[in-house]
């Protein structure tokens, strides 16, 4: 999780959308899209393929028009106004090939309004920095891809921007680079930097997010913290008991399910106290019975639906890069 | 990491010299910038190869004889008269065969004659002297016919004509001689541009969908306008371009130099050499942004080396017929033709270069750049405008759109 709290309504936005509309071709891609990220968050756009991330986060960034709606980034309803305070990685990398490590990494700075100058020198020590010093005077097209997808994600905080925003960051790495990629942006986020990325993996914005949107079909069904999102479902009851039927089976809800030896449901409204007396009231011989709340792949199931879970579940990933 | 950051807003030029630098460096080391600096060699060297073989084979077929078939003393005089006026008329006097000798009381058949498979047999002249008969196509003997009329006549003196020694009094140029110099400098200066243009546009559309295969362009789009992404583009193009017609130039003028010519030897243009060259310069640069603006705008559309051909294609053929009628309008100066020419914003360019070789004013040319500069600013926006609307489009592909001419599926029951 991020270092800053979730949550806190006094802390201002460093995106804020409301209506986001985007039609291509007679398609609505994207649906009313509201968003608020406060300052300094780690902020998950979550979604299958094909639910709208790239194209919100590209609206966004003033990388094409809305066709309704209304943004503020950093508080400019332009966002090529404070573009120099912006860093963005695409889902689809690329650089020059015959540039230069150092080069690439001080020409993206240059885009952003770093002097070239600064961006050589800082785009040397960030390479040293981050064990790639052998690499500064390769060409592009002479490093691996990982190699390069690293050069590029230096490129993009070389002018230490307030705000970055990463589209599918981990797609096609390796899970230790998956690991770095995830240390990097807590880093940047204690350093008061607001993170933004869109995954349609749900561990990597369970593990590091403040607060989620979930995108599907072009809608955000919820937009908050992680927390609310996970308290949309009530905690999940695994109960293992001595008898096999008796008047304790009164006491479990309509949702109970067998599994194996196990019965599951959710924990009713009225809490755990009641369950438990009735179910020894009721003879059940309890063996074990565990209480586990709801993780966000369950919170999307229930908000998005069966179906975006699936799509969820059945999106490709790319190749890990060497 | 290290310092503070020392970022700042860029404005829209100063994010346009970004990208055009970048793209001036990779381009001017690029193998192909080397195949640009030759590209000129190629058309030259064919040209010239294929214009001296051209030239051998003409002048072997194109030798044009005068048969004769008259008697053997008219025959021996018309060589004696031949003999004498050849360094006088020079190459405009046929050269003689004999084709027969007739005697007396003969006649001879020139129509038969012309028949037979005699290569450079032009016309035949048969008769006498006193009377000569000149057969053959109506074209060729009435042009030979004040020839042949004087070769006849000089054949019937016993001494030669006293032709009296013309004095030469060269002048560097005539009125006619430099207004048929000013439209060839015209006529050049259009081709010129037009290549160069034509060049140039291509080979900013191949960078251009090189750049979106790089993938890179998504980059530049969040980080810089779009106009200025398209500013640079074109801008950096125009840089290389300026090089290599540099290195044309200082190439081309050593050789041109060295072989003894100097521009005093041709006619000046009508504004002179120097706004002359200055003005092709301006006017390369215009007709190349506002062709180079259309050209990236249907690279905006098009992912692949073929789609860029097939869009590209109606464009060239639109830009060749304003090369055209730049070059009609040249004809028709002070015609409403010649004004339409120099409004269109594709065919003003060339239709203004050839009105500085032949007219001196030079403010037409001010309001003409002023025009040519509006359209370049129109021309981006529109561009950088569709490569928003076209380019950046993500998720899932959709089926196409149902035609309403299309019959409907038939309803089950």
């Amino acid at each position: 999780m991020g270092s800053n709290a979730a949550g806190d309504a006094a802390r201002p936005l460093a995106i804020e959308a409301r209506g986001l509309v985007k039609r291509f071709e007679g398609f609505t891609a994207v649906d009313g899209v509201d968003l608020a990220v406060p300052e300094g968050a780690i902020y998950g756009i979550l979604g299958p393929n094909g639910a709208g991330k790239t194209t919100t986060l590209r609206m966004l960034l003033g990388i094409i028009d809305l066709d309704a709606g209304l943004r503020r980034v950093l508080g400019h309803e332009r966002p090529h106004e404070v573009a120099h305070t912006i860093g963005y990685l695409p889902e689809e990398r690329g650089l020059y090939p015959a540039m230069k490590a150092y080069e690439a990494i001080a020409f993206l700075g240059a885009l952003r309004g770093l002097p070239l100058a600064e961006g050589r020198r800082r785009g040397k020590a960030l390479l040293e920095q981050h064990g790639l010093g052998y690499a500064i005077d390769r060409q592009i097209r002479q490093l691996s891809k990982g190699m390069a997808q690293q050069v590029q994600l230096l490129g993009t905080l070389v002018h230490e921007p307030r705000l970055v925003v990463f589209d599918e960051p981990f797609s096609g790495l390796d899970a230790l680079n998956q690991g770095k990629l995830e240390q990097m942006i807590r880093a940047l986020a204690a350093k008061g930097t607001t993170v933004i990325f869109s995954t349609h993996v749900i561990a990597h914005a369970e593990r590091l997010c403040d607060e989620v949107a979930i995108i599907a079909g072009g809608k955000v069904p919820f937009a908050g913290p992680v927390d609310v999102a996970r308290d949309r479902i009530r905690p999940q009851v695994r109960l293992e008991t001595r008898a096999a039927d008796g008047p304790w089976r009164a006491a479990l809800p309509a949702d109970a399910r067998r599994e194996g030896a196990l019965w599951c449901f959710s924990l009713p409204e009225s809490g755990v106290e009641p369950l438990l007396r009735a179910l020894i009231e009721g003879e059940a011989g309890i063996l074990s019975l565990s209480i586990e709340r709801a993780g966000l792949h369950d919170a999307f199931v229930a908000i998005a639906g069966e179906a975006a879970a699936r799509a969820l579940a059945a999106a490709p990933e790319p190749e890990p890069s060497r | 990491m290290t310092a503070p950051a020392r970022t700042g807003r860029l404005s829209t030029l100063a994010a346009a010299l970004v990208v055009a630098r970048r793209d001036f460096t990779a381009i001017l080391l690029s193998r192909s910038f080397l195949f640009f600096l030759l590209g000129p060699l190629f058309p030259l060297l064919v040209g010239g190869l294929a214009g001296g073989i051209g030239q051998k084979v003409q002048d072997s077929a194109d030798r044009p004889e005068l048969g004769v078939a008259m008697s053997r003393a008219d025959i021996a005089q018309l060589r004696v008269a031949h003999w004498r006026l050849a360094p006088q008329l020079g190459p405009a006097l046929p050269e003689l065969v004999v084709l027969a000798e007739v005697p007396p009381g003969e006649t001879f058949d020139p129509v038969r004659a012309m028949r037979r498979d005699r290569a450079n047999l032009a016309a035949i002249l048969s008769g006498s002297l006193a009377h000569p008969v000149l057969t053959g196509p109506a074209e060729r003997i009435t042009g030979w016919q004040g020839r042949v009329a004087l070769l006849t006549a000089e054949a019937q003196r016993s001494a030669p004509a006293a032709t009296p020694s013309v004095r030469l009094a060269p002048i560097a140029t005539s009125t006619a001689d430099q207004t048929h110099g000013r439209v060839v400098t015209a006529q050049l200066g259009q081709t010129v541009l037009f290549l160069l243009t034509m060049l140039l546009a291509g080979m900013v559309l191949s960078n251009l969908v090189e750049e979106k295969g790089n993938k890179i362009i998504e980059v530049l789009a969040a980080a810089i306008p779009m106009d200025a992404v398209f500013l640079g583009k074109l801008f950096a193009m125009l840089a290389v371009s300026w090089v290599g017609i540099s290195v044309w130039a200082l190439a081309g003028g050593a050789v041109w130099l060295g072989a003894g010519h100097s521009l005093a030897d041709y006619p000046a243009p009508a504004v002179g050499w120097a706004a002359f060259l200055g003005l092709g310069v301006v006017y390369f640069s215009l007709g190349y942004l506002l062709l180079g603006s259309i050209f990236l705008a249907i690279g905006s559309m098009a992912t692949t080396v073929r789609e860029v051909q097939t869009l590209s294609m109606p464009v060239t053929m639109l830009q060749l017929l304003n090369f055209f009628f730049a070059s009609y309008a040249m004809a028709q100066p002070g015609t409403w033709i010649e004004f339409t020419a120099m409004a269109v914003p594709f065919s003003s360019p060339f239709t203004m270069l050839a009105r500085a070789a032949q007219s001196p004013a030079l403010w037409p040319h001010a309001a003409a750049i002023g025009w040519q500069l509006v359209w370049v600013a129109v021309l981006v926006r529109l561009g950088a405008a569709l490569f928003r609307t076209r380019v950046m489009q993500s998720g899932p592909k959709r089926a196409p759109r149902r035609r309403w001419w299309r019959r409907a599926a038939p309803v089950t029951p």
